[in-house]
């Protein structure tokens, strides 16, 4: 019968071209952010192989699960994922779908970045609908905290020493190397940033409460009315006439939106529009997390030169 | 499920059994503090049945007015404080009792509630949910599709007005070897089991395995569900040749099989084995015939931005014409799909096409009927999409009449659980009658309902 061979020839298939886990091989490590993939390079060294499956200047809100990340996902030794929903739309599935179940949330293979991590934004009352699109766990984009940073850093340390304990090491020595750089890093930051502590911004969508928070930058408004709903004439007035009156002079947009309102706010205001690179890899200059700092917080400082 | 929460139910009642003791103890040593000083203190002297005194020599010495004012109020504030504790726990049990409790609330406050083991009360997990029961519960949303018609169609005569269907999901983790989802589909009259599965994903061999009641794997359209299409009708060949407007839904057993091609491209064969009945499509007049199907698809990347997925289907089942008369599927779809990355949430574009052919054995004589769609989607800001789609199909159970039609669409999304569609549709029936028609749909979601395929 036809379907019976079928069934038979789909099975040898499956047998012959079944992936197989190389005993010695690299770890492989996929994550939903590159942001997470550059760290786990910093951690993990050449012991690691990373993919991350989100590009730095898309929008992590709205990924298509596709199926060609089904077959990266069904290799992974360890799946690394920003947690707080951030993936809700698209990684649940691909999970499944990867016939991999060391990478199943509460499974081995499964890290969610964000523990251990100070997350801001947490809800304090009930949060419905009505407010846009609200992360109930609080807000995803912590990594742009390199305090959290570490953090992130630490528990991949510990997370490739579980599953990999021959090297760790490696992991280890490569985790310090790290902190330390991030420590040398955080203080050239922190030193560029600080004549601006207390200076009001406007951001596009709520991305940076953290970056702001670490920084000491003041986020008086959003162009988005409520986080993910489109800017509305009557709100995009209401924020020409807070910068206005305020003399704010940077509204920060993320890559991925629309440049359209913040220009038309720029030309009414005469605020700089400056694009903030929330990702690795938002531009090929970002290659790292480092390199993601120091890109931002040079295109802040001198956007803000002569203002302010 | 059900022996395992009254199970954790006993088990802190248990636990509680001790403290609701001693809370009771407590209130009968208090009740007499109304009375006399004195009697009081003779009480306290002579129950031996509270915690053990620390200070024995005392209960020989008669004690003073200050002493027993001291253990007044201490009692006083002993029995503030259960109160207060069981408030709490009341107010932490209260959603899960519901409104039935009407006549409850003097009985439930002297039976012992069922309270978190934890031991410190006073500070309970932020934001954690208090009905720690309900941790369980699988994720549960709705979906509204509503259809208001407009224009006149003889041959498919919609109402003008009607919520469509109400999807109401429940999903959730069953265990480590398993995840369930079920899909109702309520009607304006009747409920439908629209889905039903259990999904095995912890298997060797790359298998993903499913169970139940599930939506065939024939094409890229039938296993869709309805609120996902692009458009608020399903095209004419699923419509003529896969049993209606419901499509292909079966229920039996599925393995899907990773068959990866060199240079990382997906493929995946999927074989069904389902019962011989499906609506309109099969009929089984026996046990022993069943129906099968069988789908691969490559998916690959062309580039970052652009992506192409070919699926070939194959389904045979007993259409009950005579014993042992088949009904054979194949079918042929193709997507592609673009969308730059960066403004992803802005521009984007689809085509999509899907040939089907029935052949159906007929003592009066075989039919072999063709159908096939041609749709595209172009979004031309974040909240908006056109489409435009054009259809042919013939009858399953008479080739020689064939259907024709042709739409555009228009889609406006208020937000990511919202959808206001507008179809402009022209069909041409088999029968001569030429249908111009309105389809205005709007869909909302409430709850959380799990991603879908892509």
């Amino acid at each position: 019968m036809k379907p019976t061979k079928l069934a038979l020839a789909a099975l040898a298939l499956a047998l012959v071209g079944s992936p197989g886990t190389p005993a010695f091989a690299k770890l492989k490590v996929v994550t939903t952010l590159q942001d997470l993939a550059s760290l786990a390079d910093a951690v993990g060294g050449d012991r690691v192989e990373t993919f991350a499956l989100v590009k730095g200047y898309q929008d992590p809100h709205f990924v298509d699960a596709k199926p060609s990340f089904i077959l990266k996902l069904s290799r992974a030794d360890l799946l690394i994922a920003a947690g707080l929903e951030l993936e809700i739309g698209y990684l649940p599935p691909l999970i499944d779908q990867s016939r991999n179940d060391q990478i199943h949330p509460g499974s081995r293979g499964y890290l969610d970045a964000s523990t251990g991590c100070e997350i801001l934004n947490r809800p304090v009352q009930q949060v419905t609908r009505a407010m846009g699109d609200v992360h109930p766990y609080g807000n995803p984009h912590y990594w742009t905290d390199p305090e959290n940073g570490r953090i992130i850093a630490r528990s991949m340390a510990a997370k490739l020493a579980e599953l990999d304990p021959s090297n760790r090491e490696a992991y280890a020595a490569n985790l310090a190397s790290f902190e330390g750089k991030l420590t040398e890093k955080e203080k050239e930051w922190a030193a560029k940033m600080a004549p601006y502590a207390g200076a009001k911004i406007v951001t596009f969508h709520d991305s940076w409460p953290n970056f702001t928070r670490r920084y000491g930058l003041n986020i008086v408004g959003h162009i988005e009315p409520k986080p993910g709903i489109p800017p509305s004439p009557t709100h995009t007035l209401e924020i020409i006439n807070l910068i206005t009156t305020d003399k704010i002079p940077l509204v920060i947009v993320e890559p991925y939106f629309d440049l359209k309102t913040p220009k038309f706010i720029a030309e009414k205001t005469g605020a700089t529009v400056l694009t903030f690179y929330p990702s690795v890899g938002g531009v090929p200059e970002i290659k790292d997390y480092f390199a993601l700092f120091d890109y931002d917080i040079g295109a802040f400082v001198s956007a803000m030169k002569g203002k302010a | 499920m059900r022996p395992i929460v009254s199970c954790r139910a006993v088990a802190v009642l248990l636990a509680l059994g001790l403290p609701a003791a001693a809370v009771r103890a407590e209130e009968k040593a208090a009740q007499p503090t109304a009375g006399p000083a004195t009697s009081s203190a003779a009480q306290a002297e002579k129950g031996p049945a509270g915690p053990p005194s620390p200070e024995p020599a005392k209960a020989t010495a008669p004690p003073t007015a200050a002493e027993v004012e001291a253990l007044r109020r201490e009692i006083e504030e002993l029995k503030k404080q259960i109160q207060a504790l069981r408030d709490q726990v009341r107010a932490a049990l209260l959603p899960e009792q519901g409104t039935a409790s009407g006549a409850a609330p003097a009985q439930t406050a002297s039976t012992p509630l069922p309270q978190p083991p934890i031991p410190g009360l006073s500070t309970p997990p932020p934001a954690a949910p208090s009905q720690t029961s309900n941790y369980f519960n699988p994720s549960v949303s709705v979906i509204g599709n509503y259809l208001g018609v407009g224009g006149s169609n003889g041959t498919e005569n919609l109402p003008s007005s009607s919520l469509r269907e109400s999807e109401v999901s429940f999903q959730a983790i069953v265990d480590p070897y398993a995840r369930a989802d079920f899909f109702l589909s309520f009607g304006e009259e009747g409920v439908d089991v629209e889905e039903g599965f259990v999904t095995f994903t912890a298997l060797p061999a790359g298998v993903l395995a499913k169970v139940g009641r599930m939506r065939t794997a024939f094409g890229k359209i039938n296993p869709l569900h309805l609120h996902v299409l692009p458009w608020p009708d399903e095209p004419l060949p699923i419509v003529n040749l896969l049993g209606g407007e419901e499509g292909w839904v079966g229920t039996g057993v599925s393995a899907a099989f990773l068959l990866p091609l060199p240079g990382d491209v997906f493929s995946e064969a999927t074989v069904q084995v389902l019962r011989g009945d499906s609506g309109e499509l099969f009929a089984a007049p026996d046990r022993g015939d069943l129906a099968y199907n069988g789908h691969y698809r490559v998916f690959g990347d062309l580039s970052e931005a652009t992506n192409l997925e070919v699926g070939l289907s194959y389904g045979q089942g007993p259409n009950g014409l005579t014993p042992g008369s088949k009904t054979r599927l194949e079918g042929l779809d193709a997507t592609l799909r673009w969308k730059p990355l960066r403004t992803a949430t802005y521009r984007s574009a689809s085509f999509r096409g899907e040939f089907i052919r029935s052949r159906r054995e007929d003592p009066l004589g075989d039919q072999t009927a063709d159908g096939w769609f041609l749709s595209g989607e172009y979004q031309l800001a974040k909240r908006w999409f056109t489409g435009a789609r054009i259809e042919s199909a013939g009858h399953a159970d008479d080739a020689s009449q064939t259907d024709h039609g042709k739409a555009l669409l228009l889609t406006f999304w208020p937000s990511e659980f919202s959808q206001l569609r507008g179809e402009l549709r022209r069909r041409e029936y088999a029968d001569g009658e030429t249908a111009d028609e309105l389809l205005l749909q709007l869909q909302f979601a409430i709850g959380a309902h799990g991603a879908h395929p892509f």
